[in-house]
This record gives C-alpha cells, sequence and structure tokens, in this order.
C-alpha cells in the first residue's frame, strides 16, 4: 500500500501574476509609458471618463486604450471614434484582467510613444483589486447612484487603490449620497488616497482630475 | 463570479509541485485564504472538482483555513488584527494612528498538500 505524504508547496496564487506584473512595470518605466488601471462597477462610468479624460488631455499626451470590459467591441469602437488607439481585450468571461492579458494587450497596442494607456478593467469591484496588472496607478470610479456604502461592501478595491473618483456627481440632488461619511471611510481604508468628485456628463471637476493625472505622468516620465 | 481564475490558478500551482514531487495523486490541499476572499468554501471546491476532474488532483479534498486581515501602522510599526466586516474606523491599537496600511488577508497561499 502506498503511503499518504505531505508536501511543503508554500505558494500564493498571485505570484505568477506578480512578476510578469513587475516585468511589465518595468519595462513600461524604461519607455516612460504610464498605465492606469481603471476599475469599477458596470456603468458607472469607466469609458465616459476615458473619453472625457481624452477630451481634456489629448493635446498634450499621446494616450491609448486596452479595453478589456468584456469582449464586445461596444466601449473600444467608441473609443476608436475618437481617432485614438484602443485595443480590445479577449477576456473570454474572466472577471478581471492579469498582468499576462494586459501584456498581450501592450503587444496588440505597441506602446512606445504613448504617454498615458488606459486599462478600462472588467466591471466589478471584487477581483480586480487583487490583481496586479502592471499599472502604474491604480484608480477606482464610484459613481454617485451605487450609493456611499461601497467601500464598507468592498474594502478590499478601496484600501489598494491609489485614487478614487466619485463619478456623476450630477446625480447628487436625486440621491441621499453622503459624501463626506464615504470619504471618510474611504481615508479610514486608505489614508493616502487622492479623491477626486466629477461629472462626466457636465463636465465638473474633469480638469482638475486630468490635470493631476498629467502631472503624475510627467513626474513618472522626468 | 471570481472562482474561476482563482481555482484554476489553484490547481496550476499545485499540479506543477504534484509533477515536481513525482506524485501518482493528490488527496487533499491546505489552503489559507485571506478573510477578505468572498469565495464560499464549498463553491472553491465544487469549481475545483470540475476543473481538476482529468487531473492527478481529481478527488482532492480541499482544507481550507481563513486567515485574518492584518494591517501594519505606517506611524508607529505597530501589526494588529482587524475584523474588517465590523468595523468602521480603522486605528491602530498602540498608538490610535490611522494610517494603516492593508498587509494580508486576501491571500490565496497552497501551504502543502496530502499526497500519494
Ligand atoms: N448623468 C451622468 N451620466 C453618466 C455619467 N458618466 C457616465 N454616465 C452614463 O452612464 C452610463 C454608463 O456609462 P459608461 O461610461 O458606459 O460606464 P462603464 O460601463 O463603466 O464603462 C452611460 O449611459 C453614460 O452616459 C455622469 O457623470 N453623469
Ligand atoms: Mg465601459
Ligand atoms: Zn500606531
Amino acid at each position: 500500500m502506498d503511503e499518504v505524504r505531505l508536501i511543503e508547496v508554500k505558494e500564493g496564487i498571485l505570484a505568477d501574476n506578480k512578476k510578469t506584473a513587475e516585468a511589465l512595470k518595468q519595462s513600461l518605466k524604461s519607455k516612460k509609458v504610464f498605465m492606469v488601471n481603471l476599475m469599477a462597477s458596470p456603468g458607472s462610468g469607466k469609458t465616459s471618463l476615458i473619453l472625457k479624460t481624452i477630451e481634456a488631455l489629448r493635446k498634450d499626451l499621446t494616450i491609448g486604450v486596452i479595453e478589456a470590459d468584456l469582449d464586445s467591441k461596444v466601449d473600444s469602437e467608441k473609443i476608436a471614434a475618437q481617432g485614438i488607439k484602443a485595443v480590445q481585450l479577449k477576456t473570454g468571461g474572466f472577471c478581471h484582467v492579469d498582468a499576462t492579458m494586459v501584456a498581450k494587450g501592450l503587444d496588440a497596442m505597441n506602446p512606445d510613444g504613448f504617454d498615458l494607456i488606459f486599462i478600462e478593467n472588467v466591471g466589478n469591484l471584487v477581483c480586480p483589486a487583487e490583481v496586479d496588472t502592471g499599472a502604474a496607478l491604480d484608480a477606482v470610479i464610484l459613481s454617485v447612484p451605487e450609493g456611499d456604502d461601497k467601500p464598507l461592501k468592498y474594502p478590499v478595491i478601496f484600501a489598494a487603490v491609489d485614487v478614487l473618483v466619485v463619478n456623476k456627481m450630477d446625480f447628487m440632488e436625486l440621491c441621499d449620497f453622503n459624501l463626506e461619511a464615504m470619504k471618510e471611510r474611504v481615508r479610514a481604508l486608505n489614508p493616502g488616497i487622492a479623491i477626486f468628485e466629477v461629472s462626466s456628463r457636465t463636465g465638473q471637476g474633469v480638469e482638475e482630475w486630468s490635470n493631476w493625472l498629467k502631472n503624475k505622468v510627467r513626474e513618472y516620465q522626468a | 463570479m471570481h472562482e474561476l481564475p482563482v481555482i484554476e490558478s489553484i490547481l496550476k500551482v499545485s499540479l506543477s509541485h504534484g509533477a515536481k514531487n513525482n506524485v501518482q495523486k493528490i488527496m487533499a490541499i491546505h489552503l489559507q485564504v485571506g478573510e477578505l476572499s468572498d469565495l464560499e468554501d464549498e463553491w472553491m471546491q465544487r469549481y475545483f472538482d470540475h476543473l481538476s476532474k482529468d487531473s492527478i488532483a481529481a478527488g482532492a479534498v480541499l482544507k481550507i483555513e481563513r486567515m485574518p486581515v492584518v494591517m501594519n501602522c505606517e506611524d508607529c510599526r505597530e501589526s494588529f488584527q482587524v475584523d474588517i466586516k465590523n468595523v468602521k474606523d480603522i486605528v491602530c491599537p498602540l498608538c490610535q494612528g490611522k494610517n494603516n496600511k492593508l498587509i494580508s488577508g486576501r491571500e490565496y497561499f497552497i501551504k502543502s498538500m496530502e499526497v500519494l
């Protein structure tokens, strides 16, 4: 009879991805390409904010988009219609993108010469937070109609990002969204986080957010 | 929604260690899962059974240990556990500081395997 033995494994599942992400970060750094991983629920305004940001920054920066929000081409076509290079990833129904998928998107894009590349991550507040994409900046959008309790329900993502963009500020008076309470919750999880309030519909706050982002790109490239 | 890629990765790591160790069959996998994970034990096992059915890990039992959320205070460097689902304010128990960084609680760590 064979005997059951115990073997040590001691390996986390994200270790593999971490290596790929680190390699991506180095390669992008050497090319001075600033990559932003944009996460949020479906419908919170990821595509809209990307379009607004492109509008504000396209005269200063060369911008590209890696579109991962499911395999329909709706979003990438909207972006391409603005004359901006957009690559649609085949995420095969996965709930997030990992560094290997992003690397494929970058290959298709040929990142040389770009200043800023957005990844529109799959719409979901859960798993994208756990997976390093190789981006230099992690951002999450919370839109006002979603409610101010989201940082309580999805603490990981709010703890993990560099910046929170509160979108659909034009909905503020229609909702019982408590902005100050929400910010306090987020800062308790993540004291260093930057927070912007925008409306991708009216354009409110877009300039402030875009300028902040542009400075981040320039600092990174310096 | 997150089960598929997570379980696929767990299976991949397990099989690669199985191959390295000349394993005939994997009987059980000891996993440590951070408390911030929202995956249920039962569903993890079901996905695992499905994905592993044609491999040496078919029928293996996932033995899951939940690991606490640990944060580290940026001010005084104290590390402390947090019951993250039931607290509103995360403060350092030593200095009451609010500059705390998450250091663990979202991991999927394969500790060991029982094998033949
Ligand atoms: N009123 C309002 N609507 C918005 C705003 N941002 C996005 N939307 C709308 O919300 C819907 C979803 O936006 P979209 O950018 O496709 O979200 P995504 O799924 O996160 O990419 C669209 O109908 C947008 O026009 C905003 O700031 N205010
Ligand atoms: Mg979209
Ligand atoms: Zn402290």
